[in-house]
């Protein structure tokens, strides 16, 4: 492990160390933060000074502080949603790889029947239904974006599945669990991996996106995305606040796909 | 042919039952709600009268079925019922939007789609090389970046700091072309630099795949020339997987056209949807979720007749 | 200068492990005009490099380190691409090991035959047209004048490798470099890509090189034979006379392959392990893939299974596994019937009768240690685990000629092929079963390492007194192993009974035409045989 990671070239390296400050930053956030995360506590879009690091946002609150308690919720937001629809997709996709004929056929054109519907559209429509609170939010991120890890891992578990260790182990009579367990799911590790890291970027997108939209977290807790869609005001008078949750945004999102893709680089050297 | 003609037949059958079972699970949904649709749309404070008119307007007090039958041949026929919001026809509303969507969208694939596959096409031919290597990072940077970084930073850029685009896509119906196209510069490349992003990493991908079939290296052996090999042996073989990618990336374009026209304010239907979302008037959100979705089933099932065309394998001499 | 092409002191590399490794050491060969040269050896021999390197030509990820390659007077070593090119196609061209991966899907086959002279200058497309198929023809393919006009995916494999033939003789080479043509084939369509080769070679006066790895094909069409070993020379002499007297060890061995074993009877009064009959299975639910299947194995013997691809000899080792459950008939082992789906039978039953495959890479989970995939079974069947079960793994590596403290702990990937296999077959003996099905075992592994297995079965056969039932399109190797042979073709058994009665004739038709196909070590094999149907047709 720590010989790869010796090996790794600089924009891992980059990418590594991005995700880390987020993660920290995410984790400590009370003690970062130098004030309450919705604490009025200046004038408006004042500008960056010692007081106020970033300075103050559309209501005066210190943008420093709302940035770190932004990092805190969105990212546990996605995290919790992606393992969520990573586990429940991953899972399907393994059993219906395995059990194959009409367990694979109901639960595929089920999934086939969501992915019809673009991405956001479709959680826009859940969400005028069932409204913007933090579990419907969970729910319905996790259900689009179980379609693509199921995809995923239905095509890898068929591609291992098909080799003869797997039949001989049926043949030895091995039940299903055993055999997703100790036959393909080592096998299949490797590519979810990767994928984990992107479902996560995908979510992270997502949930800014839709905190942009206003249709996100709620105010007032802190979210890039919804400080994105706050701040959009001082655009015009050449404050550019806007721009700072924004590029944590995509800071971070650029950091995992450097990691994703010195991985994917890794896996595929691995099986030649 | 004819065995390609009989899978087109299947595969647009297909997309016929599909669109079919999502306008089904579209009526459901709002129907599914727990508790009383009226009720939590309108809120507690609402009088018993209201909800009483609310319950009439969208017909709930007729059965479930009838009402989706009822609602679904209004549909076909263009008729979608009123907006909550302000009580006018939304097939009115959608209309006009719609077909300003369809022309911000169009004109970022116009340019977005040639430009991703040539793009491509390069950095595969020259694969490994700077160029390549330049590319790919620009392409991963803006595959990560949410679509209204880079709206922001391009008004920042273009409109605020050096005035020369407009930060806000208002558009009119009695405008003309040129003021229409200079109205919708920035949006449009806001998406461009997106879609392309994303289009160009996966035709490179998919063009090396080709590059790397036995048949290339026997063209090679024979003594062919670079050219001759990559005109009349990779290009043909690289249509259908490159049109593949093209139609899966149509989601992106579909999806970033409502983030874009929310940064821009632009008249169109996704700015209608997420305002209807946000305002709960749910006519307005059913009737646009199925067009955008019937839209995306449309561009898919046109991508996949292409790629069956143009897929050498399924050709038949007929000698 | 009397030699065509003169290769001296070669040394090729091939980038792996993040760095250049050597792959063939200081080859020098010599072809004159009209010779045949034959390039024999084992997988990682490195003979397919040498033959792309005699055109200049390296694979992605090789590369042609040092040494001269002159064709004609022209040296190729380190010469431009343009050069490179006017000679590629025109004075020395290739024949591929895959016909159908080496033709593109979207061109009709007569035009990528034209595609080289006429490229070259050498004649308009018309010219090429008219001569394609006269090649056609005297290469024996169906409807010459309209074969070519189809596309690729419309021919069958070998004659599609008959057309890569003609076409690799479009501009009329000096050379041509057959590189495995006919290991994908099978045995009947390979003689007919011999017969190919010799008519292009003999009556066109062509100068060939021929890499394979079956030393009774080359000697069919090969005057001199260079025998090479991991990328270095073993032997190099005429053919007869390599026959005759091989030098090396190494060659010897090569030319002993597939020598007769044992004979063994079988008698009325042996227990029955295996019995089925009048068994039928489809795949699709309306025509049978394949009927009335009678079949005995009988304790201590090994029966053969044989037939060609698309002879549903797979298929009925599926039926008795029971993965595809018989629509007919009764399957009954150790006297019992069986439940003809695998989930209705019972572990016990499951036990006894075990399988090995074809793939060792994929028969065998890539993750798992060497003491996981023995010692599975003999938990899962008889619940041994921890000390009892680290022995008896020991014990059965020691069966399989593996030394337990060297392979105990291994990752299966990281062993060979052959080592692979005994692997599997060590797995096969801990669940302790009556009948072992092998599936084509040897067929993926290189010749020595396969004889290797075979003696390895055939002493477990002899100690243990197993039953096999041997599932091979090889028919060498049923003619050195098996008691008793059945054919298959179409789905249907044409012929069975023991190896004796079998082999001599008279024979059902199609078993005649099988045995005549395996190629036989005396180089003047092939030219009977073509003489014997000659005179037959008229």
């Amino acid at each position: 492990m720590l010989k790869l990671l010796r090996q790794s070239p600089l924009s891992a390296r980059i990418g590594m160390g991005i995700v880390i400050l987020n993660i920290l930053v995410a984790l400590f956030a009370p003690l970062i933060a130098p004030y309450g995360e919705t604490s009025v506590v200046g004038d408006v879009w004042e500008s960056s000074s010692a007081k106020f690091y970033l300075g103050t946002d559309h209501i005066g609150r210190d943008l420093f502080t709302r940035m770190v308690y932004g990092a805190r919720n969105t990212i546990a937001l996605a995290l919790l949603t992606t393992a969520l629809s990573f586990f429940a997709g991953a899972l399907l996709g393994l059993i219906a790889a395995v059990k194959g004929a009409w367990t694979d056929q109901l639960i595929s054109r089920a999934i086939d029947i969501i992915m019809a519907f673009p991405t956001l559209i479709f959680a826009l429509m859940i969400l005028s239904v069932i409204g913007s609170s933090i579990p419907n939010l969970i729910f319905t991120i996790a259900l689009v974006d179980l379609t693509r890890v199921y995809r995923l891992s239905r095509a890898v578990a068929m591609d291992i599945e098909v080799m003869e260790f797997v039949e001989a182990a049926r043949l030895r009579g091995e039940g299903l669990w055993w055999l997703i367990r100790h036959e393909i799911l080592p096998n299949a590790l490797p590519p979810l991996i990767a994928e984990f890291g992107l479902r996560f970027c995908f979510v992270f997108l997502f949930i800014a996106s839709l905190s942009f939209l206003g249709l996100g977290l709620q105010p007032p807790l802190a979210d890039w995305g919804g400080m994105v869609r706050e701040n959009s005001g001082a655009i015009t008078f050449g404050i550019f606040i806007p721009l700072i949750p924004a590029a944590a945004i995509a800071l971070l999102t650029v950091g995992i796909n450097l990691i994703v893709d010195w991985f994917l680089h890794l896996s595929s050297g691995l099986h030649e | 042919m004819k065995n390609v003609l009989m899978l087109i037949f299947k595969r647009t059958g297909a997309s016929l039952i599909t669109v079919f079972i999502i306008s089904l699970i579209i009526f459901i949904g709002v129907e599914a709600l727990p508790g009383d649709v009226a009720e939590t749309v309108l809120g507690q404070g609402a009088t018993p009268e209201t909800v009483e008119a609310f319950r009439k307007e969208l017909k709930l007090d007729l059965p479930p079925h009838v009402r989706y039958v009822a609602w679904l041949n209004d549909f076909v026929h263009g008729e979608f019922g009123n907006s909550l919001a302000n009580g006018r026809p939304v097939a009115g509303l959608i209309g006009w939007r719609f077909g300003n969507t369809l022309f911000l969208a169009m004109s970022t694939a116009v340019i977005a789609i040639p430009l991703a596959i040539i793009l491509g096409m390069l950095a595969a031919l020259y694969r490994n090389t700077f160029f390549d290597k330049l590319i790919s990072t620009t392409t991963l940077t803006f595959i990560s970046f949410p679509e209204f970084f880079i709206a922001y930073i391009l008004i920042s850029l273009l409109s605020v700091k050096f005035n020369i685009f407009p930060s806000l896509a208002v558009i009119d119906p009695e405008m003309g072309l040129g003021s229409r196209i200079y109205a919708i510069i920035l949006p449009s490349l806001t998406l461009t630099f997106v879609v392309t992003a994303h289009m160009m990493r996966q035709t490179r991908a998919a063009i090396i795949n080709v590059l790397a079939s036995a048949y290339i290296e026997m063209a090679e052996i024979k003594g062919m020339k670079r050219l001759r090999i990559i005109i009349l042996h990779a290009f043909p073989n690289s249509l259908s997987p490159v049109i593949n990618v093209v139609a899966v990336n149509m989601a992106y374009l579909i999806v970033g056209v409502v983030l874009v026209e929310v940064v821009f304010v632009y008249p169109g239907l996704g700015q209608l949807l997420v305002d209807s979302v946000a305002k709960r008037d749910l006519p307005v959100v059913q009737a646009s979720g199925l067009v955008f979705s019937v839209v995306y089933i449309s561009l898919n099932l046109f991508a996949d007749i292409l790629s069956m065309l143009s897929n050498p394998k399924l050709r038949q001499s007929q000698i | 200068m009397n030699n065509l092409l003169e290769i001296k002191n070669l040394y090729l590399e091939a980038f792996y492990e993040e760095k250049w490794q050597p792959i063939v050491h200081d080859i020098s060969l010599e072809l004159k005009r009209g010779e045949v040269l034959g390039l024999i050896g084992e997988s990682g021999a490195g003979k397919s490099t040498i033959g792309l390197a005699a055109m200049g030509y390296a694979r992605q990820g090789c590369r042609i380190a040092s040494g001269s390659i002159n064709l004609d007077g022209v040296e190729m070593f380190e010469a431009s691409e343009q050069e490179l090119r006017k000679v590629r196609g025109s004075k020395i061209s290739y024949v591929a090991q895959s016909a159908a991966a080496s033709f593109n899907p979207a061109h009709r086959v007569i035009k990528q035959y034209a595609e080289a002279p006429v490229q070259h200058g050498l004649m308009n497309s018309a010219k090429a047209e008219k001569e394609a198929i006269e090649l056609y023809r005297r290469l024996f393919l169906p409807s010459p004048e309209k074969i070519g006009y189809r596309y690729p995916h419309e021919l069958s494999g070998g004659q599609l490798q008959r057309a890569m033939v003609a076409m690799a003789m479009s501009c009329k080479p000096d050379i041509i470099v057959f590189d495995e043509p006919t290991t994908a084939l099978d045995v009947t369509t390979q003689i007919e890509v011999l017969a190919a080769v010799k008519e292009i070679t003999e009556k066109m006066n062509k100068a060939a090189l021929y890499i394979t790895h079956d030393l009774a094909v080359v000697a069919q069409v090969a005057h001199r034979i260079m025998v090479l070993r991991n990328g270095r020379l073993v032997e190099v002499n005429e053919t007869r006379e390599l026959i005759k007297n091989p030098k090396e060890k190494y060659t010897r061995e090569l030319l002993n392959v597939r020598s007769l074993r044992e004979n063994k009877k079988i008698h009325d009064k042996m227990d029955v392990i295996l019995d089925i009959k009048d068994v039928a299975a489809t795949y699709t639910g309306d025509k049978n893939v394949v009927e009335d299947i009678d079949l005995t194995v009988r304790k201590g013997r090994t029966v053969a299974l044989v037939g060609e691809s698309g002879s549903g000899k797979s298929t009925v080792a599926k039926i008795i596994t029971g993965l595809l459950p018989a629509n007919n008939g009764s399957i009954k082992f150790l006297g019992k019937e069986l439940p003809r789906k695998l989930k209705d039978r019972k572990k016990d039953d499951l036990r006894r009768m075990q399988m090995i495959y074809q793939m060792p890479d994929t028969a065998l989970n890539p993750k798992q240690t060497v003491r996981k995939v023995i010692g599975r079974p003999l938990e899962f069947y008889f619940g041994i685990k921890g000390k009892e079960a680290e022995d008896k793994i020991r014990q059965l590596l020691v069966d399989i000629e593996l030394d337990p403290d060297h392979y105990i702990g291994r990752l299966t990937t990281e062993l060979s092929g052959g080592e692979k296999q005994r692997i599997c077959i060590a797995r096969a003996l801990a669940a302790e079963p009556e009948l072992i099905i092998c599936d084509e075992v040897t067929s993926a592994l290189d010749q020595l390492v396969a004889e290797g297995i075979l003696d390895l079965l055939q002493d477990l056969q002899n100690k243990t007194d197993m039953s096999y039932l041997f599932i091979t399109h090889d028919l060498a190797t049923v003619k050195a192993i098996a008691d008793k042979i059945v054919i298959m073709l179409q789905g249907k058994i044409v012929e069975q009974g023991e190896k004796k009665e079998i082999l001599t004739p008279p024979h059902h038709e199609y078993t005649d035409k099988l045995l005549a196909s395996v190629p036989e070590m005396d180089p003047d094999w092939l030219d009977n045989l073509l003489e014997q149907r000659a005179s037959t047709f008229i």
